[in-house]
């Protein structure tokens, strides 16, 4: 089912497709990889040389929702690649007079565009830009659906954490490790890119939370996915802990006991030193301190949650570049009209 | 009016139990004469009758839709009556049911004689339905008896569920009295709310709501309860676009119980899976949503066993910019005029062997006879001049850019049909010929 299809879909791997970042789980292992990789070159590059790479091309940052760290790091990333952004929010563009995405799209496009990096609250719209401007997009969180870059950029901060080279195959980079994600895993985004991730790098994907934020058939996502609803045996088995925030303005109809929530889920000292004293902490932010997580973790020793907005700039530098600079084999002419790739655009490194 | 000899053909009328080749003789506008081949053509000769030559090929009544929506009056953007049955006939529809979910809302004597008009150029008969509550708001009755003497065959407030007790029992007793049927759209909407797409697996993954099967069971269950609970028995509901297994098995019990529960389901629900919706495709977005497999499963048993009475495709055409938009915000429903005779035929008729017999039962003599529309679904002497001419056998490439609807949003472009229309005939005169 369905067996009628006669006529083959039209291929939706299109360069430009293939160069935007939708999902997670569109990226191979060794794509993976390689963009872990860049992400570190990158990192080391000369700024100075590095900020040749995409001089003078434009990347649109699209938001429709608020953001902090995803947008000023994406908008950095871009920056320190020497990249011309534009940044386009709900609140003060024509989306605010009813402008749809379709067009605004087709509006950045037409401004020069190269690349749109989009954040929205309505799972999936990502593709919808994707097919009506044809560039590459990337996606930076979309409803409930995805956040891919907060995966990479957590993939790079436990490596780094763990201090485990990036340079070993893909699917062993995490091997061994078992991460325990709590909270509110129905409406994250993050939950489910990290979910999707993870496992294909090796590691065990333990989730942690009450049925009415984590229902069972979150275990369908894939395969190295367990549910464990008692916080303490699901921290006993971590090396690796990551806290989520309770997104209130996306809970329809779902009441929450917050007293009782916090008693049972809160990331504190005591259960941290009880149940996982040598694992290492983990938020995506926002935080609410005092909830999800006291002040003591998020600030002490074994929190790594800054270092994960750092990791941020390189992982998202490294997509941009892969979306803006095309990878042989399948190396193209430039489009017409478009700038003459800089001296310092050069083939990526493999892992 | 002229007549017409359709000559050669293979009749199929399950109302007067024919399955073999047989002559039909139209005149004025009805079936005059059904006779085995060659007996008619002196018949013809001495009407004048135009001949149409249909060996080879299937004739049977003209199909019956009593589920569509024509977006008339108040947005002829998407769908006109005069385009909404131009797609009907090249579907091989004759008689078509239109909800009233207009802009006005259908609650009123005027605009349904108004959709009825000869004015609005229909190429098939539009039977209205009216709507069950004023402004279908679900708080007051409408005027049953005048909308039926106006025309309307059923009253139902579509799209928008009649959730109140009270106000349900009212409506079925009420309809009871008119003598037509309640048609509801059963989905408990207090546990769809944001909701976008069937509740499963596949709704978490991609981060969107989901409606559980239990929106749609409850609903046709406490339905039930409701007519179980009048008195005298005359009540009739219908549960428009049946897509669970659980609603089915709840109108199974009914019925073996002796309730007037009757339904009917969409050629999307016994082909697609919610599987469909892919990468956010708005063109497989419709309420009630795509199901599991085994839903549509039950979908297909459904209608091989005879629980289901009819096939209606909720043909809800909707503008291009509206389906290009956000999968949350983009509107339900897919248009299914021209392609619903085709998938049946593939799905029902090959790969599950119903006869053809079985098929037309579906699609044309039962759906007719829920309305209790007279004169159709049928090709017996005296019966409306409604025919479809079909080639059982041919397969066609269906093209969304062909359409004949306003609109072209429909997951089955491209897609193998089996089963030409090549003709049909509307009361005596030609709505669709194929080129």
């Amino acid at each position: 089912m369905p067996t009628m299809k006669a006529i083959p879909e039209p291929p939706r791997a299109t360069s430009a497709c293939s160069r935007s970042l939708l999902s997670i789980a569109s990226l191979g292992v060794d794509e993976v990889s390689a963009i872990l990789h860049l992400a570190t070159e990158l990192e080391q590059e000369d700024p100075v040389a590095r900020a040749r790479r995409l001089a003078h091309r434009r990347v649109a940052l699209l938001f429709y929702e608020a953001s902090t760290r995803t947008r000023t790091s994406f908008e950095l990333a871009a920056k320190g690649l020497g990249a011309d952004t534009a940044l386009i929010s709900s609140q003060s563009s024509s989306i605010e007079k009813g402008e749809s995405l379709k067009d605004t799209g087709i509006t950045l496009r037409a401004l020069g565009a190269e690349c749109i990096i989009l954040r929205h609250l309505s799972s999936g719209a990502p593709y919808l830009l994707a097919k009506v401007t044809g560039l590459p997009v990337l996606n930076a969180g979309d409803g409930m659906h995805e956040h891919p870059s907060q995966a990479l950029l957590d993939a790079r901060t436990m490596l780094r954490a763990l201090r485990r080279s990036d340079g070993v195959p893909g699917e062993t980079l995490l091997q061994g490790m078992t991460v325990a994600i709590t909270g509110d895993i129905l409406h994250s985004r993050v939950a489910r890119s990290n979910a999707l991730l993870l496992p294909r790098l090796g590691a065990r994907v333990i989730l942690c939370g009450p049925p009415a934020l984590l229902p069972e058939v979150a275990l369908e996502l894939g395969p190295g996915i367990s549910i464990e609803r008692d916080f303490d045996r699901a921290l006993k088995q971590a090396q690796i802990v990551m806290m989520l925030r309770i997104q209130k303005e996306r809970l329809t109809g779902v009441h929450i006991d917050l007293e009782e929530y916090t008693s049972r889920y809160q990331l504190n000292r005591e259960r941290l030193r009880a149940s996982a004293p040598e694992a290492i902490v983990m938020h995506p932010g926002p935080m609410i301190r005092g909830l999800e997580i006291s002040s003591e973790v998020a600030d002490g020793p074994q929190s790594v949650i800054a270092e994960q907005v750092r990791n941020g700039v390189a992982i998202r530098m490294a997509l941009i570049h892969r979306a803006l600079v095309e990878q042989t084999p399948h190396t193209r002419e430039p489009a017409a009209g478009r700038p003459v790739k800089q001296p310092g655009t050069k083939k990526r490194g493999r892992a | 009016m002229s007549a017409m000899l359709i000559r050669g053909g293979h009749l199929v009328d399950p109302s007067a139990g024919i399955d073999a080749d047989r002559d039909v003789l139209l005149k004025d506008g009805r079936v005059v004469a059904v006779e085995p081949p060659g007996k008619l053509n002196a018949a013809g000769k001495q009407a004048d009758a135009e001949i149409i030559e249909a060996k080879g090929l299937v004739v049977a009544p003209g199909l019956v839709d009593i589920h569509v929506h024509l977006r008339e009056p108040g947005q002829g953007y998407k769908e006109t009556i005069a385009t909404g049955t131009a797609a009907a006939a090249a579907g091989g529809f004759t008689s078509v049911c239109a909800m009233p979910n207009t802009v006005p809302v259908n609650d009123s004597v005027e605009t349904t004689r108004w959709m009825q008009s000869t004015e609005r150029n229909p190429s098939a008969r539009v039977f209205p339905i009216a709507a069950a509550t004023r402004g279908s708001t679900g708080e007051a009755l409408t005027e049953y008896g005048s909308l039926k003497a106006a025309g309307a065959v059923a009253v139902s407030d579509d799209g928008k569920p009649i959730l109140g007790e009270a106000i349900m029992h009212q409506a079925l007793a009420a309809a009871a009295r008119a003598g037509i049927p309640v048609i509801q759209h059963a989905e408990d909407t207090r546990m769809t709310v944001g909701c976008s797409m069937n509740a499963g697996a596949l709704a978490f993954r991609l981060g969107l709501r989901g409606m559980p099967v239990a929106a749609e069971a409850g609903l046709v269950e406490r339905d039930i309860r409701l007519l179980s609970e009048l008195k005298g028995g005359r009540a009739h509901l219908h549960v428009a676009h049946l897509s669970t297994a659980a609603a089915l098995d709840a109108v199974r019990k009914a019925r073996r119980n002796g309730l007037h529960v009757t339904c009917e389901v969409a050629p999307h629900h016994f082909v697609l899976t919610e599987s469909e919706v892919g990468e956010y495709n708005t063109n497989a977005k419709m309420n009630p949503p795509l199901r599991a497999e085994s839903d549509r499963k039950a979908m297909l048993e459904g209608l091989l066993d005879g629980s289901i009475d009819c096939i209606a495709t909720d043909h809800a055409p909707h503008a291009t910019h509206e389906k290009e938009q956000e999968f949350e915000r983009a509107p339900n429903g897919i248009t299914g005029l021209e392609s619903a005779l085709g998938l049946a035929l593939d799905l029902l008729h090959r790969k599950h062997k119903a006869s053809l017999s079985r098929l037309i039962t579906l699609l044309s003599t039962q759906p007719a006879n829920l309305l209790n529309l007279r004169g159709r679904g049928s090709l017996i002497s005296g019966a409306w001049a409604d025919v479809v001419i079909f080639d059982p056998k041919a397969e066609w490439t269906f093209r969304a850019a062909a359409t004949r609807s306003k609109s072209s949003n429909t997951p089955f472009d491209g897609w193998t049909m089996l089963g030409k229309v090549r003709m049909t005939i509307s009361e005596g005169r030609v709505v669709y010929r194929a080129d």
